[in-house]
């Protein structure tokens, strides 16, 4: 074997072992962006109160699902729910294509303090064309859109008002 | 509900929830890779020494690539959500390993002796132990959590293993270390399964005790002192680690199980001062072990002067010790390597004789592969670590996280002993490499190590369960029309 097939050999073998760490790490990078703790970073609204500033936290883990396929960089999306009545008026939650829950778990996107809401409210998520829908999960008391009831998940228009108990938000600009 | 396994501390929460994405497809690309690589390296290692391919190539590669495409399909089955890459770091390292192994077993001057022939294939016979023992670990530990049942059964277990090696007639003394011991015509080493057992004890132990280790102490001088009842159980596993490293003369075990305890210890209550008094009595031991264990003394000879140990050696001198020219002999191994090293099957680290495939290997590595490529091979050490670090910060549950602090930190830290025994920088210890080495017992216990992190990554990993509808709904309110 002649002596340059071996030297060509010997760094070929380091190159593709350090491909493989630099692959590894790629891989790594990759990972981490479903762990991001996004729109922490919306510090025009730091001075909201304590309690929204957390849940706009608890917004971001869940997992980015609906990501992939969603279209959500059409013109006239909305990228931010907004609660424009009830104790948490002012809170913003930015949309990323995530599912946000609303009621009074705890473990909701957005904890509803409200007796007349139950603790699994209701539920807004991207369909898979990034439309947002809002669906009720068999609350006592119902999820409005404008005036009518829901039954069905149904698409949410841009600065319509979702009423749940004494809390109205609605998906903005 | 959620809430039991979501609390224990809020700044998990940030990480809590990895991305949905299962990502078995980038395992099995990963896998791919690392299979291919030590095939290659197979395939270079014959065309330096034999000038041809190997007649092997196919069946190790074969061999290979079947028990990682087992591993895999086990991990895709029974843990969809596991880290992607601890698969294929440990896949790769076993193979380089393998790799290395066959190198050495070409060599004439280690098969005169007894210590090479036939080696690879016996690793590979390992391997397939080790990947069973995976697969076994995947699809019978459903939920790590269980594992916490067995606390102080855990204790019990890792105290019979280390003292197995004591009892007569069964333990084994191999130059100077009684580390072994002898059924059949196997040698084990139970050490290595003791590291997993006792992560498995020290876990349970302290996820019970760790309010009581963290809050109640006394502030002195900057440092939390903790009550003396407190430390008790510390005390225990120091004067344990001490015992070991007295009667079984093994320096580097009884480092790896006191660092453990510490790594834990630190995770659990916060403390920085249990790492201040962890390294005031490691060191307080070691010094006083040494000050008397003839053995041990040898051991720090060889580090402080490895090229006096080499003359002794050499001119065969007979005061009743056992001098090593090992030592020299890897450094200048390392040096000869250089930064790219002398290419596979071309170096002549088989000088080092006893111990070339085993505890030496990586002196192999650094003179075949060079800087670049032990730099390398310490960098997948480090991911495998990282891996299992980052796991314990995804983990919801306190016990599976202190479970992959201790094993990710027990095997960094036998990374670090072994690697830094063989570099010069801690005295000689008698430790594998993690995989790389030669040796039945350190590869099968690595692989079930890595089987449970890949268990706790996967439940660590899985996305939160959909939250029931209205579990308490009759809270509320209902609105009556009026």
């Amino acid at each position: 074997m002649s002596e340059l097939t071996l030297t060509v050999m010997r760094l070929g073998f380091l190159a593709v072992l350090w491909l493989f760490v630099i692959v590894a790490v790629q891989v790594i990078r990759s990972d981490l962006f479903g762990t991001r703790v996004t729109q922490r970073g919306s510090r025009r609204e730091a001075n909201r109160p304590q309690q929204a500033a957390r849940q706009q936290q608890q917004a971001a883990p869940p997992p980015q699902r609906q990501q992939g396929g969603g279209g959500r960089q059409r013109r006239n999306a909305p990228t931010k729910l907004v609660v424009s009545e009830g104790t948490l008026t002012g809170t913003t939650v930015a949309l990323q294509g995530q599912t946000i829950t609303l009621g009074r778990a705890h473990d909701s996107t957005i904890v509803l303090d409200d007796d007349y809401a139950s603790s699994r409210h209701a539920r807004i998520y991207p369909d898979r064309d990034g439309n947002w829908i809002v669906e009720d999960l068999g609350s006592t008391n119902g999820t409005y859109l404008d005036r009518s009831r829901l039954t069905t998940p149904t698409p949410i228009p841009l600065g319509a008002p979702i009423r749940i108990g004494k809390t109205v938000i609605e998906l903005r600009k | 509900m959620s809430s039991t396994t979501n609390t224990p501390t809020h700044h998990t929460s940030t990480i809590g929830a990895i991305g949905a994405p299962s990502r078995r497809n980038t395992e099995l690309a990963m896998l791919v890779f690392a299979v291919v690589i030590p095939v290659f390296a197979y395939a270079n290692v014959g065309l330096a020494i034999d000038q041809s391919v190997p007649a092997g190539l196919l069946s190790y590669g074969l061999g290979l690539g079947l028990l990682a495409g087992v591993a895999h399909l086990v991990v895709r089955k029974f843990a969809p959500y596991a880290d992607p890459l601890l698969l294929p770091l440990a896949t790769l390292l076993n193979g380089l390993g393998l790799v290395a192994i066959w190198r050495l077993d070409q060599s004439k001057l280690l098969q005169s002796i007894g210590v090479a022939g036939g080696k690879a294939t016996n690793q590979l016979i390992y391997t397939a132990l080790g990947i069973t023992l995976f697969v076994v670990v995947l699809i019978f530990l459903k939920d790590h959590r269980t594992l916490q049942r067995y606390t102080y059964i855990s204790m019990a277990g890792a105290l019979v293993l280390l003292l197995l090696p004591l009892v007569p007639g069964l333990g084994a003394n191999v130059y100077g270390a009684k580390i072994w011991i002898h059924i059949g015509s196997f040698t084990i080493q139970p050490g290595e399964f003791a590291k997993i057992v006792l992560a498995i004890f020290f876990a349970g132990y302290l996820m019970v005790k760790r309010d009581a280790l963290a809050l109640a102490s006394r502030r002195f001088m900057g440092l939390y002192l903790p009550r003396g009842r407190d430390l008790g159980p510390i005390i225990v596993v120091w004067m344990i680690s001490i015992l070991i490293l007295v009667f079984e003369t093994d320096l580097g075990t009884s480092l790896l199980f006191f660092g453990m305890f510490i790594i834990m210890l630190y995770v659990a209550t916060e403390r920085t001062s249990w790492i201040v008094f962890g390294l005031l009595m490691s060191a307080a031991g070691a010094v006083g072990v040494a000050s008397f264990e003839p053995h041990i003394q040898t051991r720090v000879q060889a580090w402080l002067d490895p090229m006096r140990e080499y003359k002794l050696s050499q001119a065969g001198s007979h005061d009743g010790i056992l001098h090593s020219e090992q030592a020299m002999q890897a450094l200048w191994a390392f040096g000869s390597g250089g930064t790219l090293g002398s290419g596979w099957g071309q170096g002549h680290s088989d000088l080092i004789r006893f111990a070339a495939n085993s505890d030496f290997i990586l002196a192999t590595f650094g003179e075949e592969l060079g800087l670049a490529g032990i730099m390398a091979i310490l960098l997948i050490y480090g991911l495998i670590v990282e891996r299992g670090v980052r796991t314990a910060l995804a983990a919801r549950d306190p016990f599976g996280k202190l479970l992959a602090i201790g094993l990710s930190g027990a095997f960094a830290l036998q990374v670090f002993v072994v690697a830094g025994g063989v570099m010069g920088l801690i005295p000689l210890t008698g430790m594998t490499m993690p995989f790389l080495a030669y040796g039945g017992s350190s590869v099968i216990a690595n692989w079930a190590l890595i089987g449970i992190l890949i268990k706790i990554s996967d439940t660590a990993r899985r996305p939160a369960p959909t939250p029931a509808i209205n579990p308490d709904a009759e809270m509320t309110q209902v609105v009556r029309p009026s």
